[in-house]
């Protein structure tokens, strides 16, 4: 099963190596990955998306406890969470796509960041399915290039509510 | 305050973390620190003769005497030369902090000469590991390193100490507290699951302990003596847990595992409630793991959190210090004098049960005209005094040596288990008996391994640590060679010791004793003249080549499946 796991460090150099070191010589999987400074500079948040049995990810939250400069770990499967990434696509467009692409921006609210004759480049925020929709979709207008984040969690400030789309 | 350098600083930390003995070996990066040791009379530096014994030695203090052993050496080779001593360190949970010397910080990442990145290196066998960037921060690293070292689950921790910080000065002041916000180990067991535990032991019919190597780190064999004879369980040990309980109490099954006793793995695969107390199930010990203990109910006392559940599923875990759980436990016994005597009564036939085991198939060897290694072990266990210090390196040796020594305390068998370090057990020897001048401390040794740390006959002879190396001189990689004639069809490829050295000569040729022992009647006066002789030893039992160690678990097979003499 795909778990996102929210896990707060020390600011140091160093510590994603030991929790990246930990997953690769423990031979868990990392699906993606999100490091940036919280509020408190002192203190980084790591997001981890991760797939595993029961047993692998009660092990992974373990062991990342374990680790010195592990502050706090959080697992979004046991809570109501928002989640988002964000791509950016360069893709083709001339005469006769340029349209069709807007509209599939349009479609899925994604942005346009950048314009040249022959491409747009857009982005989208939003959760795993809905990008990979998107992306499915842009494919055979011609995608030129593609970048995109690590997932990032957000719980949800009232617990069982049904998400919003 | 006043000024000092990051070197006086280093050693005026130490001070204050009560180090007395620290093992290393100097070079160019910690040439600062080494010039401020000399006028440090109060901490007596051991020079090993390979940093791999500096550490070794550090480990064989602290599992001795249970203080942290501490190990200063060079940058690059000196400190990669540490690694191997690190990690069996690191996979016994023993508490160690090692020193190591780091080109100026401005070099860092320029391939300086003789530059490693030793914190990459050891990061996944230490506990923790620090650069000190700033001679403002040593004071508080060096102090999160001993307390990181000592607490919880013990480890090894690495400090790395640029040559440019070390000769900086400081206005130095040891803190007095330390703020960890994230290292905070659980040492209080859960009461709710503490009365679970003891409601489901004394149901139990046929209970055994399993008892690790943890027991022995949290100081809990008292406990764990007192709580099984209070309750008539049966007691199997680890390697690593050899001596946290007595050998010779009647509940004392010995070692279980792919080595262990038939009664022991017997007795673990028919219990419908397995305790295990600061244990981790090694593959050593559960075999193939889906048909360990296939009844049993399985309770797990671990400070460390991912110890439980990792190799085999727990029924009901408890995470704390095994000393203060196991009080707990048997303070839950208050009021239930009437549960107890109806377990007491309800067990016994499981007692005599396993009686009948030990009876059935002991521990045992075929005496002969050549002399035996179990044979030599049990004659150093008969004549050696009690409070005697035994290490082993790795292989027949240390099986033999686990088998047929009687251990009756904690911290008298210095063994790597986890890492299974072949030339630990001499320079951890010399270890012991730094901590311990008055007693006797043998390395029971193979005659493969003891070449692997030979060179610290030297720091014996220097330092007038009369360690006796009792070797038992098969000619053979003897354990590996056990494995070739059994799983290989006797293919010994490689295993023969076709050239060693003549031990006793170079023992002489180091300024030590040597001796050599052919003929079963000449061990016991080896042995007593050994002990007699003032000061560093080795003696040379040339024993059967072919000796193999009995009963054996095939690798992946059920425990009870055994192959037996
Ligand atoms: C450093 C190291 N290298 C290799 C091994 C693999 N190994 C395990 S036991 C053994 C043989 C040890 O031979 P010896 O010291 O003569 O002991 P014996 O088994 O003959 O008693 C070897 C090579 C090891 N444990 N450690
Ligand atoms: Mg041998």
């Amino acid at each position: 099963m795909r778990h996102a796991i929210s896990v707060y460090v020390d600011n140091q150099a160093g510590v994603l190596s030991r929790v990246v070191g930990l997953f690769s010589g423990r031979g868990f999987n990392i699906e993606s990955l999100s490091v940036a400074p919280t509020l408190d500079p002192a203190k980084s948040l790591m997001v981890i998306t991760t797939t595993g049995n029961e047993q692998v990810l009660e092990q992974i939250k373990k062991q990342l406890n374990k680790l010195i400069n592990v502050i706090k770990v959080v697992d979004c499967a046991d809570r109501d969470y928002v989640e988002r990434e964000m791509i950016l696509v360069k893709i083709k467009a001339e005469k006769e796509t340029r349209a069709e692409v807007l509209r599939i921006a349009d479609i899925f609210r994604a942005k346009v960041i950048d314009v040249s004759p022959k491409s747009y480049t857009l982005s989208l925020t939003g959760d795993k399915s809905k990008l990979e929709g998107f992306v499915e979709i842009l494919t055979p207008i011609g995608i030129i290039d593609f970048v995109r984040t690590g997932t990032v969690v957000m719980e949800r400030e009232m617990q069982g509510r049904r998400k919003l789309p | 305050m006043r000024k000092i350098t990051g070197a006086q600083a280093f050693i005026e930390a130490l001070r204050c973390e009560g180090v007395t003995h620290a093992f290393g070996y100097p070079g160019g990066a910690v040439l600062d620190i080494f010039d401020a040791i000399m006028d440090a009379r109060d901490i007596q530096f051991i020079l090993s003769r390979h940093e791999q014994g500096a550490v070794h030695a550090a480990d064989g203090y602290a599992r001795a005497s249970g203080r942290v052993g501490v190990c200063l050496v060079t940058s690059g080779p000196g400190a990669t030369n540490t690694v191997t001593g690190i990690a069996t360190a690191y996979m016994d949970s023993i508490p160690i902090v090692v020193f190591t010397g780091q080109v100026p910080t401005h070099l860092i990442g320029n391939d300086a000469f003789q530059e490693a990145d030793i914190v990459g290196i050891t990061r996944p066998c230490t506990k923790h590991n620090y650069l000190v960037k700033d001679v403002c921060d040593l004071g508080r690293v060096i102090k999160e390193a001993f307390y990181i070292a000592r607490t919880g689950r013990p480890g090894p921790v690495l400090v790395d100490l640029p040559k440019d910080v070390m000769k900086s000065t400081v206005n130095f002041k040891y803190p007095d507290s330390l703020s960890l916000e994230s290292y905070c180990p659980t040492y209080k067991g859960h009461p709710g699951q503490i009365r679970r535990i003891m409601g489901l032991i004394l149901k139990s019919r046929h209970p055994v302990i399993y008892a690790g190597g943890g027991v022995t780190l949290a100081g809990a064999s008292k406990e764990l003596s007192d709580f099984a004879r209070r309750l008539q369980l049966p007691v199997t040990t680890t390697l690593m847990g050899m001596g946290a309980f007595p050998s010779g109490d009647p509940l004392s099954l010995g070692m279980l595992g792919m080595h262990g006793t038939y009664a022991a793995n017997m007795t673990v695969t028919n219990s419908d409630c397995l305790i295990a107390i600061g244990a981790r199930f090694d593959d050593r010990v559960t075999g193939k793991v889906d048909e360990f203990a296939p009844k049993a109910k399985i309770i797990h006392i671990d400070i460390d959190p991912t110890s439980i559940s990792k190799n085999v599923k727990v029924d009901l875990p408890v995470v704390g210090d095994c000393r203060m759980v196991l009080r707990g436990m048997l303070a839950e016994l208050a009021g239930k004098d009437a549960e107890l005597a109806e377990m007491l009564s309800q067990t016994a036939s499981w007692r005599s049960e396993i009686e009948v085991w030990k009876e059935q198939q002991p521990l045992r060897y075929c005496k002969s005209e050549i002399v035996k290694p179990q044979y030599v072990i049990e004659m150093i266990d008969e004549i050696a005094p009690d409070d005697t210090i035994i290490t082993t390196e790795v292989g027949q040796n240390q099986m033999w040596t686990a088998q047929f020594y009687k251990f009756n305390e904690p911290r008298l068998f210095l063994t790597s288990g986890g890492l299974g370090t072949m030339g630990y057990g001499f320079p951890a020897a010399i270890g012991a008996q730094v901590a311990f001048p008055g007693r006797t401390v043998i390395d029971i040794a193979g005659d493969g391994s003891i070449q692997m740390n030979i060179q610290e006959l030297a720091t014996a002879v220097q330092y007038d640590l009369p360690v006796k190396v009792m070797i038992l001189n098969n000619g053979y990689l003897g354990m590996v060679r056990q494995w070739q004639s059994l799983f290989y069809k006797k293919r010994y490829s490689h295993t023969s010791m076709a050239v060693s050295p003549d031990f006793v000569k170079l023992a002489e040729a180091y300024g030590a004793k040597g001796l050599r022992v052919t003929r079963p009647e000449d061990v016991k006066d080896a042995i007593r003249e050994a002990l007699r002789i003032p000061g560093p030893v080795i003696v040379d039992f040339v024993v059967d080549p072919e000796e193999d160690v009995y009963p054996m678990v095939p690798a992946g097979a059920p425990i009870n499946n055994m192959l037996l003499v």
